[in-house]
């Protein structure tokens, strides 16, 4: 008996492969030096002034000169994100679980999840500063648009699990536990994974709409208040460059979770599986 | 309607399986099974043959202890009558692996569900996989494998427990022939080797002669049985088998049977 060839990955094209791999690479990037190019070439021609539009040259100089502020905000939007995505995850996954282990449960929450999920969170926010902290306000905001994609992805997942084998382990006797650990959770978990990569990125918009909405009320250092004060201060370089920091923390935060998936999937998970022409 | 009758050798014989007026109906209102008797005799290879919707695919779950009968009764002789369901070893359709454990994790589960430890299971894994052929793909994923060694891996781990009984539902179905006929033939040489009871599940008249010491025929709505026919060419019969006369004679007999069972809008 000899091992099936289909799922070998090519060897008559790598050249290609890795081609079209630096292709992917080089076409957005050249793409975005040229637009850039084109952005500081205008603002130098027609000599608009800073105030009306800075030039990336200026902006980029103003991310060095105001580092140590910016960088700060940094580290306060992106702590505030992940304690927001582990809450998320650690309720997300606990309730969902919960949803698994009864129809009934299920039925009576899930469309309270739905009722947090559709209500704009920017309304909220207003509420929430009243109430709380603007610290923990700015969290919880950041918590309940992370949580649903999370919640409802994983209790698909759980629920997913194939028939054939709940009924195998029925034959061998195993408890609802084993059931849990042995197969519903690793079935769950291309969804979870799903789930954790839109509540990451949802995670981040939630913690900077909530900033600005809590405005100077906030202590405020994370970058959404920077973008504020700024503005206030009628410093549109460094609102540029604040808003340039929030959307490498953005990438960066699906890079993380794209890799996580693809560590823990590639092995097994038909989505991480190469495709053959 | 007729019972299975019980041929002269196995007569005298405790059945490990009995299904006494068993009847099944789903809550949809459809029924299953409809007063269904069925003995199954230590170390015999029974083919339940029928049409789609027979029931046959039902009774081989009530067997398993998988849903329960509407009424009737349905027995298992244990061997150790404390190991729950432990003595059974069920093979579905589909090879049903898990796609995120490797081949040698895949036939643990049934050791680990009773607390068997990885290293303890180690020895027992690579007996059943050498069994069916594949103890090189031990640290393989199931879908590096073809279709065939799928099937090879789900039946190592029902044999993982050494079971008494092996259940399998139309596990064959799905192969192309060339893989098929060479998993018939393991089939044949493994039940021989472990001694173990099998009831097979199949819609194909050629496979249930080739591989079976008794065939029941069932017929649909409700399901159930119509005829039994004893296949009595000794073991181990090989390839030529199928060329044989009495091979031929044999087909013809369950192929009439089938027919004899099957309304006209039944499909095979």
């Amino acid at each position: 008996m000899s091992a099936s060839t289909d799922d070998t990955p090519a060897t008559s094209g790598p050249s290609r492969m890795d081609a079209t791999r630096l292709a992917a690479i080089l076409l957005p990037v050249a793409i975005l030096l040229l637009a850039v190019a084109g952005w500081e070439a205008a603002v130098q021609l027609n000599e608009i002034p800073p105030y009306i539009l800075p030039a990336p040259s200026q902006i980029a100089a103003t991310l060095v000169k105001d580092w140590p502020v910016l960088f700060g905000s940094l580290l306060v939007t992106l702590r505030i994100t992940f304690l927001a995505l582990f809450a998320a995850v650690v309720g997300g996954v606990l309730l969902a679980i919960l949803f698994a282990q009864s129809r009934w449960i299920e039925l009576s929450f899930f469309p309270f999840a739905v009722i947090l999920q559709v209500t704009p969170i920017v309304a909220i926010a207003p509420l929430l500063l009243i109430y709380l902290e603007p610290g923990t306000a700015v969290l919880v905001c950041a918590f309940l648009v992370a949580f649903f994609p999370i919640l409802s992805n994983t209790a698909l997942g759980l629920a997913s699990a194939d028939h054939n084998l709940r009924d195998l382990f029925d034959l061998y006797g195993a408890s609802r536990f084993k059931q849990l650990i042995y197969l519903r959770l690793p079935a769950a978990l291309p969804y979870f994974l799903g789930g954790l990569r839109i509540g990451g990125g949802l995670a981040l918009i939630g913690a900077i709409v909530a900033e600005i909405a809590a405005g100077t009320a906030g202590q405020g250092s994370g970058l959404a208040f920077r973008i504020i004060e700024s503005g206030y201060r009628l410093n549109i370089p460094r609102m540029f460059a604040a808003l340039f920091l929030i959307s490498v923390a953005g990438i960066l935060i699906f890079l993380l979770f794209t890799a996580l998936s693809h560590l823990l999937l590639h092995r097994w998970h038909e989505s991480a599986r190469k495709r053959e022409a | 309607m007729m019972l299975a009758s019980l041929s002269p050798t196995v007569a005298d014989r405790e059945p490990v399986v009995s299904l006494i007026g068993v009847g099944k109906t789903f809550s949809n209102g459809t029924m299953a099974l409809e007063n269904l008797n069925l003995d199954v005799f230590p170390g015999e290879f029974l083919s339940l043959l029928g049409p789609s919707g027979c029931g046959k695919s039902t009774a081989l779950r009530l067997m398993a202890g998988l849903g329960r009968a509407t009424c009737g009764e349905v027995s298992i002789v244990r061997h150790d009558p404390g190991e729950h369901r432990g003595d059974i070893g069920f093979v579905f359709q589909e090879p049903t692996l898990m796609p995120w454990a490797t081949v040698a994790d895949n036939v643990w589960l049934p050791l680990r569900l009773k607390g068997v430890s990885r290293a303890k299971a180690d020895p027992v894994i690579r007996d059943s996989l050498a069994l069916v052929g594949l103890a090189a793909f031990a640290g393989a994923y199931p879908r590096e494998l073809s279709g065939g060694m799928k099937m090879r891996v789900s039946i190592a781990r029902a044999l993982a427990t050494k079971p008494s009984i092996l259940l399998m539902d139309e596990p064959f179905a799905a192969l192309d022939e060339i893989t098929r006929f060479k998993l018939n033939d393991d089939l044949l040489r493994l039940k021989a080797e472990l001694g173990c009871t099998v009831v097979f599940v199949t819609h194909s008249v050629y496979e249930s002669v080739y591989m079976s010491s008794r065939i029941v025929v069932m017929a649909a709505r409700p399901g159930r049985v119509v005829s039994t026919i004893e296949v009595d060419v000794p073991m181990p019969r090989g390839e030529s088998f199928r060329a044989t006369a009495r091979y031929a004679e044999l087909c013809r007999e369950a192929s009439a049977a089938l027919h004899g069972a099957m309304a006209p809008d039944d499909h095979l």
